[in-house]
């Protein structure tokens, strides 16, 4: 996975997560995941169709998931609360959305999918085609992560291929 | 959050009206929390385009504010739809979606304006003050720049 298709997930993140928290953002932390992806918390997930598929995962521990959401909401939630899961999902969707609009400007071509609550522990092993990159976005109420999982679904020529830094 | 001059409907006086469509509580929840600092109020709240065109009918909202992604029916057939029904609605897409063809087909399809999340609400502010146009106005509080 080339980072000129990571870095617009990274601005957006930082776009997003700055604005919403009101506190700069930082990256802590870059790796593959060579293993199935084990969840952290409370996570959500956006499939990405069209040129490059796949998908990303936002997930947050239960503790930093309920600061970041009471932020959001201006008030303390109970952990067990609704807006808690919503609020991890929109703010995927939102710097997934982000990222994509970067990546079209791009030349490429995308079709993102709402967001659904990731619940089950495992996912799949990440594959030589979908390699799966792990970004540990560090805020002020805690870390971040964001395991993103993309494959090029057609051979890249000429403009894309430049885009994509093949 | 910080507070705008209120915005009000400049026949009556009244708070703009606001329906709200997202599939997202929170989505929907940040945008009221935001069109309150406007002075509006939430006339009707839909998860999806669907449910947002029957909402129309019920609340005739002085403004709509619409996602693009959300199951059933997406934002931007949902406002074609409501168009063609109401050719005064005025339908601001609200989206992390802001990609120029997204932004043109919703632009074609009937909607007034775009903004990208997430919302910044001196954007959205000044982007409702242009789409109500003559039919709003800013209501300086009694007293202000005393």
């Amino acid at each position: 996975m080339k980072m000129k298709l990571i870095q617009p997930f990274i601005n957006a993140a930082d776009a997003v997560l700055a604005q919403g928290l009101q506190s700069p953002m930082s990256i802590g932390n870059l790796s593959m995941e060579q293993e199935a992806y084990r969840r952290k918390g409370v996570a959500a997930l956006v499939a990405i169709t069209g040129d490059i598929e796949g998908r990303i995962v936002f997930d947050l521990d239960p503790e930093t998931a309920l600061r970041v959401a009471s932020h959001f909401a201006g008030a303390d939630l109970p952990e067990s609360d609704d807006l808690v899961r919503e609020t991890v999902c929109e703010l995927a969707n939102q710097v997934t959305g982000n990222a994509v609009t970067t990546l079209n400007d791009q030349g490429f071509h995308f079709r993102v999918h709402p967001p659904v609550l990731h619940t089950s522990e495992h996912g799949p092993i990440s594959t030589e085609d979908t390699e799966a990159l792990v970004i540990c976005c560090e805020t002020d109420r805690g870390s971040v992560f964001m395991n993103i999982a993309l494959r090029y679904n057609v051979p890249l020529s000429g403009d894309l291929a430049a885009a994509a830094g093949e | 959050m910080e507070q705008f001059a209120s915005l009000k409907r400049s026949k009556d006086g009244q708070p703009v009206r606001y329906l709200m469509v997202d599939d997202s509580v929170f989505a929907r929840k940040n945008l009221a929390r935001i069109v309150e600092t406007f002075g509006g109020q939430v006339a009707g709240e839909a998860g999806d385009g669907m449910t947002a065109i029957t909402e129309y009918d019920r609340t005739n909202p002085d403004i709509v504010l619409m996602d693009i992604t959300m199951p059933q029916m997406e934002g931007i057939e949902a406002a074609e739809k409501i168009v063609a029904q109401h050719p005064e609605a005025r339908i601001v897409m609200v989206s992390s979606v802001g990609y120029q063809e997204n932004i043109v087909a919703a632009l074609q399809r009937g909607a007034r304006h775009f903004v990208q999340k997430p919302v910044k609400p001196e954007v959205l502010y000044e982007v409702i003050k242009y789409v109500l146009g003559e039919d709003g106005a800013v209501a300086h509080a009694a007293g202000a720049g005393a």
